[in-house]
């Protein structure tokens, strides 16, 4: 076949931003030879094409012809005169390259027909003084990624793959030792244990004949830890005390027994569901994308969200997505290239694909990316962590789903690849230098745009009720959602229906394959052709590939070959639950403070706002479009210069209403390291104490739970599990705040071959609410010269994992408490005070105590302020300005009252601890005297919020 | 005319198509939604319609250069229709993704003044290398001609938000620009509050003299970067906590869109 190879690249003279961000990155990694470079853009057409239809696709398609120049004639040659090394980067065969399809369609809108195929690869000349290894260092650590591309070394051979013939492949489990079962657990990918791989062998010797492959596959999905959750729901053996069903008994059990009227779905369905107006319901999910997120950053945590999203497009009959959260774990983004270990990605390189993958799929799929929060520790290098979370709307009546018999099965959107193969066992294993090399196919690159058609159509659709039942493909690929949703009929499936990107895929890989941007529906045969043609009308694949049954059996077919018949309910109940053992010594915590305090505390503040968990995220949350959707009330940005944080989000999902949505986040691992109850239960608290800062009803808010932690199988970790659920628990039952939905990731760790680093362990609380009139909510950024300024809430000397420590690099202390019934009560008087007006600016007191907080409220205004630490209420035992300037104490804010309320809101006050601290002024000032009536801090704003905003930035280069 | 009626232009990758259909339902104008197949299919909507709004969006997927696959489309499918709505003294209003639509099929800026213009000039990938929404302010080009129907009425400076990675305005060479400048055709340009230069951030991707939105020579087609969508009502501005409720500033964008229907009432 011919090609064509069709050069683009910007004219001389043009800036081009990848060049300069390319420049400045590799000076990064050490290499300062590099003098310039060119970006090239390369298209490989396929066919007969004729020269001249070549000339115009390149000239009125692939160029720019304002600023960029193209060449069809062998590409462009490097500048002579001048050393240089040339470097081209390519998808490898299988992966999806999204502009292919899109380039295919144009060339076509030409009426140009002779294109068969368009393949894309990038092209950098780096010209200096650089050695081969120079370069191929750049293009190791900046250019490519070898999980999903390639550099290219010469012309590529075709990628044909051979068409795949069918074979049964039988696996004689039957006969197999323990030994040789587990090594087919391991070999195969399947990651059970041993107990689970004879509770296989048991159930095939019963119906007395060998699994196939593809049973053998389907079995160890749905059993995966993954999709089954075995640890939070089997038995744990918690200090000698047996607990069944960890999760049931905790988070599960508060939602039961709160039993609120208005959680509409909880636990069962892909996300949770809560009443929102009288028309409708929303529903939110949150869950992770730790491993694939930690081999291809970007890839990774593209699909993370675009796998959540489906989420909610799968609950009940279907939501639209309104608004995205992410949250992420990095290591230090600054770390010495030498200190990262082999196999993991330098955090710098973690956290921009992350953030660009997050960025690209939540504003391509026009979803506003509302909330979010950043944490970092070095432990995360090898194993980051990557929380997508999405929000839906839905009229009420969709809000369940049924499956019938004789129900047909649709697979609509994307095409099934080989991308994602064993997605859902590979979560449970660890990392290590080789999981690059094994595991290459777990991680897929996805689409946006094919998930944004599938959404257009799948809502005009639900309006006409053309289906009765929808779930994502998400782990597990079609088992999980034709195993899911067929779990109480049956369902038969012809695999070779399903529409593939290529050929040669195995049956059981078609079966399991984790390809993005799909989803499965339960139609009546009546109503299939009216949903096929809506599908149709906008380009969006949907193809029948079987049938729901009522024999409760799952039968696969390829081509007439029966190639699985599982009884449903071994597959879903008969999994054999093992019992872990857990244990948990309660830490020694010592409140003495023992460094001497220093004179002033400006600095410390200045060191304490700048560090990495503190400072301003704003170069990350800049690239989201926060706003798409026009329903942002509250953005994360917020005051006269736009750049000072805001606690809650609250988006109005209806445009005519004032009725608004209010979400929030909470997680601190650093607490963790002393005890995970108190982080739990802060989590929880810091979720809650957001949505009150902003004036949101906490009897009408819900949270969700997602747990990060390390190897499930080790005693101490899950005994932290157990801490941390218990708090879930007992935290949450006193506010009264139901869990909705939630998810957990186990064998969060890294293997450097010398060592297994496991993470934090790390609960990340989101929270949603409903606020009824958003036009009555305030923000965090200080209004007005001559307010009073008042704590709410008690300071506690709780300086353990604080901030503060972490800048004086002292260990020790009291980790912060939560003392609920307190706690709420402070929350619920400061929702009333901002309803009843008294209150002009609101914000939580979290990382960094009171110091920040205040400071963070003043980088909204060109105002100061003057401040006495004596109104600060707090316990008698606290004698020391630090503490009571950084403490992290739970349930605390800053508000800022009109003096003319001053004596209203101070009896609405009554019965909580509140203090007035000081005044609002016009100097630009912070200025804070201490208990002995010194000052001891004194700064100008400006420069503690340059500060605040540098830290990232810097790293980033700008 | 009485009842105005608004066609919003959908594909896959269109992403502001319901807060646009809001802002113009707003103003007064009946809005329907149309996929381009759907257009293509039954071309008497262009009839129906008086007022064409490309919404934002990453139109299939911005794959290749933002908004360059959709201008591609409605160059080689729908060229005559959408020449011949514009001759008829019809509306056309292009939205950042809309705005990259129109300037790469030629509808704009058309400083030759052709039925459909040639290329003049291209939104390149902005200066930072990045896709970036902030809030950012609006100088209103005053100019004797005033040809532009979009902005009678609106303050000298306006407030609203940017939300792109290829906002870049640059004009094909400088007689291009000098024509643009002439004609009256520049728009708005990014500024400070008092209207005064800025650079980056306050212009957000380093365009030619700040050009944020251009008009075609008839005044009737606009096509700008920012969202005048996403600030019809106080609730969407960025710190209205700050402000009185009756502040004029709020809700500014909404002006556009009245602007439009008006024009529409008025003369068609």
């Amino acid at each position: 076949m011919k090609k064509i190879r069709i050069e683009v690249r910007n004219k001389k003279g043009e800036y081009d931003a990848v060049v300069e961000t390319l420049k400045r990155d590799v000076k990064d990694i050490g290499i300062n030879v590099l003098k310039d470079a060119e970006y090239i853009e390369v298209y490989t057409l396929s066919g007969e094409i004729e020269a001249s239809d070549a000339d115009r696709i390149a000239f009125e398609l692939l160029a720019d012809r304002v600023i960029q120049e193209y060449n069809i004639a062998g590409g462009f040659v490097p500048v002579s005169g001048v050393h240089s090394e040339t470097v081209e980067v390519a998808y490898n065969p299988g992966v999806m390259d999204p502009v292919q399809e899109s380039a295919m369609k144009a060339v076509h809108d030409m009426g140009i027909d002779s294109v068969d195929s368009v393949e894309t690869s990038k092209k950098f000349i780096l010209y200096g003084d650089l050695t081969k290894a120079d370069a191929a260092s750049i293009a190791d650590k900046l250019l490519y990624n070898k999980i999903i591309q390639h550099v290219v070394v010469s012309e590529e051979k075709d990628k044909e793959i051979a068409a795949y013939e069918f074979k049964a492949v039988y696996v004689d489990i039957v006969s197999m030792s323990d030994k040789d079962l587990m090594n087919l657990s391991k070999k195969g990918q399947l990651y059970l244990n041993l107990v689970e791989m004879k509770a296989i062998k048991d159930y095939f010797k019963k119906i007395k004949r060998n699994p196939t492959d593809c049973e053998l596959e389907t079995i160890a999905q749905t059993w995966s830890e993954h999709c089954k959750h075995k640890t939070m729901r089997g038995d744990i053996v918690f200090n000698g005390k047996k607990i069944k069903n960890l999760l049931g008994n905790t988070v599960m059990k508060v939602t039961k027994e709160l039993n609120k009227k208005w959680c509409v779905s909880v636990f069962k369905d892909n996300a949770g569901v809560i009443r929102f107006d009288k028309d409708n319901n929303v529903c939110f999910k949150v869950e992770t994308h730790n491993h694939p997120s930690a081999l291809e950053p970007y890839g990774g945590s593209e699909t993370g969200v675009g796998g959540v999203i489906r989420d909610c497009m799968g609950t009940g009959r279907g939501a639209k997505p309104i608004a995205n959260t992410d949250v992420f774990c990095f290591g230090i983004p600054d770390a010495d290239v030498a200190s990262v270990p082999k196999g993991a990605l330098h955090p710098k390189r973690v956290m921009k694909g992350v953030v660009g993958g997050v960025r690209d799929y939540g504003n391509k799929m026009g979803i506003p990316t509302v909330n979010g929060a950043i944490c970092f520790d070095e432990r995360y290098t090898g194993n980051p962590l990557v929380f997508c979370g999405n929000v839906g709307i839905m009229p009420k009546k969709f809000s369940t789903k049924k499956v019938s018999p004789g129900d047909l099965i649709v697979a609509i959107g994307g095409r099934t690849g080989r991308d994602g193969i064993h997605g859902a066992t590979f979560s449970s294993a660890e990392l290590t230098a080789e999981s690059e090399v094994i595991s290459s196919t777990a991680v897929q690159i996805g689409n946006p745009i094919t998930e944004k058609k599938m959404v257009d159509t799948l809502i005009k659709a639900r309006d006409l009720e053309l289906y009765e039942a929808i779930t994502d493909c998400g782990a597990g690929g079609f088992s999980s959602a034709v195993g899911e949703m067929g779990e109480d009929t049956g369902a038969e499936v012809y695999l070779e229906r399903a529409p593939l990107k290529y050929q040669g895929l195995k049956p059981w890989e078609i079966w399991i394959s984790e390809a993005q941007e799909r989803m499965v529906l339960a139609v009546k045969p009546k109503k299939l052709k009216a949903l096929l043609d809506i599908f149709k009308s906008e380009n969006v694949e949907a193809t029948v590939i079987g049938n729901f049954t009522n024999d409760k059996k799952l039968r696969i077919y390829f081509k007439d070959h029966k190639i699985t018949e599982l009884d449903m309910k071994f597959l879903h109940d008969g999994l054999p639950y093992t019992a872990k053992k857990a244990k948990w010594k309660a830490p020694k915590e010592n409140k003495e403070i023992t460094f001497k305090l220093a004179g002033s505390l400006t600095d410390d503040l200045k060191k304490v706002i700048a560090g990495w968990n503190v400072c301003s995220k704003e170069w990350v949350v800049r690239q989201y479009d926060h706003e798409v959707q026009g329903g942002s009330v509250l953005k994360p940005f917020i005051g006269v210069y736009r750049d000072a944080p805001s606690d809650a989000a609250i988006i109005r999902p209806v445009l005519d209403s004032v009725k608004g949505v209010v979400i929030s986040n909470g997680i601190n691992p650093c607490y963790g390291d002393i005890d995970p109850y108190w982080m739990a239960a802060s989590a929880i608290d810091e979720a809650l104490r957001q949505v009150a800062a902003v004036g949101g009803d906490l009897d009408k808010v819900a949270i969700l739970d997602n747990f990060c932690w390390g190897n499930s199988d080790d005693q101490v970790q899950l005994g932290k599990l157990v801490r941390a659920s218990y708090a879930c628990y007992d935290i949450a039952k006193a506010y009264g705040t139901p869990f909705i939905s939630g998810k957990d990731s186990f064998n969060n760790e890294f293997n450097t071959g010398k060592k297994t680093v496991a993470i934090p362990s790390t609960l990340l609380i989101s929270a949603i609410g409903v606020i009824d009139d958003v036009s009555k909510t305030v923000s965090a950024d200080i209004k007005e010269s001559g307010n009073l300024l008042y704590v709410i809430g008690k300071t506690y000397q709780e300086m353990g994992a604080s901030q503060y420590f972490a800048a004086k690099k002292v260990n020790g202390g009291v980790v912060p408490r939560v003392r609920p019934k307190t706690a709420l009560k402070t929350m619920e008087r400061v929702v009333s005070a901002i309803k009843k007006g008294f209150i002009r600016s609101c914000h939580d007191c979290s990382e960094g105590g009171i110091a920040v907080s205040l400071s963070e409220m003043l980088f909204g205004a060109d105002l100061g302020a003057e401040i006495s630490l004596h109104g600060i209420p707090c316990e008698n035992s606290v004698k020391r300005d630090d503490v009571l300037l950084f403490s992290e104490s739970n349930s605390r804010f800053i508000v800022e009252i009109p003096a003319r309320c001053k004596t209203k809101f101070e009896k609405h006050m009554k019965g909580i601890d509140h203090g007035l601290i000081g005044e609002v002024n016009g100097t630009g000032k912070l200025t804070v005297s201490g208990l002995s009536g010194k000052v001891v801090v004194d700064a100008e704003i400006e420069e503690v919020k340059s500060f605040w905003k540098t830290t990232i930035r810097k790293v980033m280069h700008e | 005319m009485n009842k105005v009626k608004t066609l919003i232009l959908r594909t896959a990758g269109t992403n502001c198509d319901k807060e646009t259909a809001h802002a113009f339902s707003q103003a007064g104008s009946e809005v329907t939604f149309l996929h381009i197949n759907e257009l293509i299919k039954e071309r008497k909507y262009f009839q129906d319609h008086q007022i064409l709004a490309l919404p934002g969006g990453f139109t299939y997927g911005d794959d290749i250069a933002s908004g360059k696959i959709l201008a591609n489309e409605l160059r080689n499918a729908l060229q005559d229709e959408i020449v011949e709505f514009v001759k008829s003294g019809k509306l056309v209003i292009g939205i950042c993704n809309g705005f990259q639509i129109l300037v790469k099929m030629g509808l704009l800026p058309n400083v030759a003044g052709k039925d459909m213009g040639d290329v003049e000039a291209t939104l390149a990938r902005n200066n930072s290398g990045k896709f970036e929404d902030r809030w950012i302010h609006l100088s209103k080009v005053v100019t004797k001609k005033d040809i532009c129907v979009w902005t009678k009425g609106l303050p000298e400076v306006i407030f609203i938000p940017v939300a792109h990675g290829e906002g870049k305005f640059i004009p094909c060479d400088k007689s291009v620009l000098e024509a643009l400048w002439k004609a009256g055709q520049v728009v708005f340009q990014y500024s400070d509050e008092n209207g005064e230069a800025v650079d980056y951030p306050d212009n957000p991707n380093g365009s030619v003299d700040r050009i944020a939105g251009v008009c075609d020579p008839t005044g009737r087609i606009l096509g700008l970067m920012p969202h005048p969508e996403r600030h019809v009502s106080y609730l969407q501005h960025p710190f209205w906590q700050r402000l009185d409720k009756s502040d004029s500033s709020l809700g500014v964008g909404l002006q556009i869109f009245k602007n439009g229907v008006s024009y529409v009432k008025r003369s068609l």
